[in-house]
């Protein structure tokens, strides 16, 4: 599906992305993990075109897509989110899920003047399609609220549901889990999961809780200071040394004591919820 | 005659208010929608007021023309002149951020001010365009109104061409020749202007542009064409204030670059469009005619002054009027109208 060949990125002096190489694999759900910093995020800003690569191509399916700008992929079905959720704050739920859908005849204005009955008409069915996505995700009690009254983990939802509005056949989740509670997370496990089986789409997902991990994606994917280290099921590379020392923070890293605590490999997060956001969660039912 | 003064005054403060609405109206599509900050509205409201003038007025050495072209054809040429000219700017600048697109239109519509004045070929430069024909001014004259009396019954006839005659009916005439003829034209293309903004606004090319407001990242990983929709909006609200310059041109007969200087054509749409809630096309139209209201009402006061005071009294005026903005920014920092109604913190 999306073959990744030789990516590197460089800030300054700071290589993010180091020659990386791997494949997103058609129908599965790929999971990207490494400790902070490791480049997982800049990876996705380049794949999905927000950032141009020094070097390396992006292919999908089969066709050379680096440097396209992020619209042109999303029309070929390359769908990214956020860390830290990009919501329309002053906008309300439900309008922030009615942005997506693309080719909407009212986004022209000719036709939002003068052809006002077919643009009514699309965004009712616009605005259908966005119920049901509210209701998949729980959100339909908050659906007129203005987006940035939400809660950091219905913002991450929403999120989610941002990709659910279009015909993706791949989405780059980057921490679908992060500030999220349990059973939130459970739910956000499940749709991704249907959305994978039952619509066929593509997941590659950036991810710190291993048991999120562990549970959905195959291969499993390890980056460290811009390289891929390990890859491979997720027994595996729970099992490579390298990944350990990545991770605990020895060797050539140079890496503190404190990056170990949160990203205990394969403990999953001792410490419940909250994630890299650090964001308590604060989900009201 | 003191009544037909004060309707006169009266007519003539809704006309200019209406004016300054149509401007407010562009820049709530630039800023209110899209948030982009055009410091340089007074240069699109120049553009269309001499495009309107030059197409309109009759035959000149002085200047390019004039076409004697009908006043409709003033306003559409004016539009089409400003929206042209926002897409080259635009075409420079939509890249750049907000803070940059603000440095970069006050540069530009010092530029559009000063070719103005240079360029006398093209606008006879400080002396400025005159006889610009008021729309549709030979309709209401004595003689038309007569003729149309004719078609009366002839009691009738009698009468209202009496009252026509009479102190009263110069008075009306007096009006109805000029300022409530542009009063209605005002007006009319301000219901224009609305229903463009307003549909857009309501469209989901107007829920894109909220959407850049908010998060131009987001809107892109949602796969929209953010510097096409930024391109547009500027455009659109740019040929709206050049529909604005047509008005202005065409109402007060005479334009000179002095008229586009920067105070009244950008820094009181500004005041206008932050009084009345930016976003929001209830609030842009009530903070145009409630800030042309203080910004009218603050004159009585520094009349009140004496004539030893004038110059003090004028700088005065102005900053009654930034105090108020920034009054206005501290207190209700969503305007009178805000865009979210009872939903508006968070």
């Amino acid at each position: 599906m999306i073959q990744i060949d030789g990516i590197s990125k460089a800030f300054g002096g700071l290589q993010a992305v180091d020659s990386v190489h791997f494949t997103i694999a058609k129908g599965g759900i790929t999971g990207l993990i490494g400790p902070n910093g490791a480049g997982k995020s800049t990876l996705f800003a380049i794949l999905a075109g927000f950032l141009p690569p020094d070097r390396g191509r992006v292919l999908l399916d089969g066709e050379d897509v680096t440097g396209l700008p992020p619209h042109t992929l999303f029309h070929r079905g390359l769908v990214r989110t956020f860390q830290i959720p990009h919501e329309f704050s002053r906008m309300t739920v439900r309008e922030n899920l009615m942005i997506v859908p693309p080719g909407q005849a009212g986004e022209s204005l000719p036709h939002a003047w003068f052809r006002w009955g077919r643009v009514k008409r699309e965004d009712r069915a616009v605005g259908k399609k966005a119920d049901e996505v509210l209701a998949f995700l729980n959100l339909t009690h908050v659906m007129d609220e203005l987006a940035g009254n939400l809660s950091g983990g219905q913002k991450k939802l929403l999120e989610l549901g941002r990709t659910m509005m279009t015909d993706a056949k791949v989405v780059l989740l980057d921490e679908p889990g992060a500030g999220v509670n349990r059973t939130l997370l459970n739910s956000i496990r499940d749709a991704i999961r249907r959305l994978n089986q039952e619509r066929g789409y593509t997941f590659c997902l950036i991810e710190h809780d291993m048991d999120l991990i562990a549970q959905l994606c195959d291969p499993v994917v390890v980056m460290a200071q811009g390289r891929v280290i390990a890859q491979g099921a997720m027994e595996q590379v729970r099992a490579n040394t390298e990944v350990q020392e990545a991770y605990l923070g020895g060797g050539v890293s140079g890496r503190g004591v404190s990056a170990m605590t949160e990203a205990d490999i394969g403990r999953g997060r001792p410490g419940g919820p909250g994630g890299d956001n650090g964001d308590p969660e604060e989900w009201r039912p | 005659m003191e009544w037909a003064g004060l309707l006169t005054y009266g007519v003539f403060f809704v006309t200019v208010a209406g004016i300054y609405a149509v401007l407010t109206l562009g820049l709530n599509v630039q800023f209110g929608f899209t948030g982009q900050i055009n410091i340089g509205i007074a240069g699109f409201f120049a553009v269309g007021a001499y495009t309107s003038a030059i197409l309109t007025t009759a035959a000149s050495d002085h200047h390019l023309g004039g076409f004697g072209l009908p006043f409709p054809i003033g306003v559409a040429g004016a539009m089409v002149a400003s929206a042209l000219v926002a897409v080259v700017i635009g075409w420079v600048t939509m890249r750049l951020r907000t803070d940059y697109l603000a440095i970069a239109t006050i540069g530009i519509a010092e530029i559009i001010r000063l070719a103005l004045k240079n360029e006398e070929w093209l606008t006879n430069g400080v002396r400025g365009v005159p006889a610009i024909p008021r729309p549709f001014s030979e309709t209401l004259e004595f003689d038309t109104l007569a003729g149309l009396a004719g078609l009366l019954p002839d009691p009738l006839e009698a009468t209202v061409l009496e009252v026509l005659s009479g102190p009263l009916g110069a008075a009306v005439l007096e009006v109805l020749s000029g300022p409530l003829v542009s009063l209605v034209v005002v007006l009319v293309f301000l219901a224009l202007a609305w229903w463009m903004v307003e549909r857009a606004r309501v469209s989901p090319w107007g829920r894109v542009l909220r959407a850049i407001r908010e998060n131009e990242d987001g809107v892109r990983a949602a796969g929209k064409d953010v510097v096409r929709c930024r391109l547009q909006a500027f455009v659109l609200g740019s040929a709206i204030m050049g529909m604005a310059g047509a008005l202005y041109a065409n109402f007060v007969g005479f334009i000179s670059p002095e008229a586009f200087l920067p105070l009244y054509g950008t820094f009181l749409v500004w005041v206008m469009l932050i009084a009345g809630g930016a976003g929001n096309n209830t609030g842009a139209l009530v903070g145009a005619f409630v800030i042309w209201l203080l910004w009218s009402a603050t004159q009585f006061l520094t009349d009140a002054l004496g004539a030893e005071y004038a110059t003090q009294a004028g700088a005065l005026r102005v900053l009654l009027i930034g105090v108020l903005l920034q009054v206005i920014l501290i207190l209700r920092p969503q305007g009178l109208v805000p865009e979210n109604g009872r939903k508006g913190r968070h």
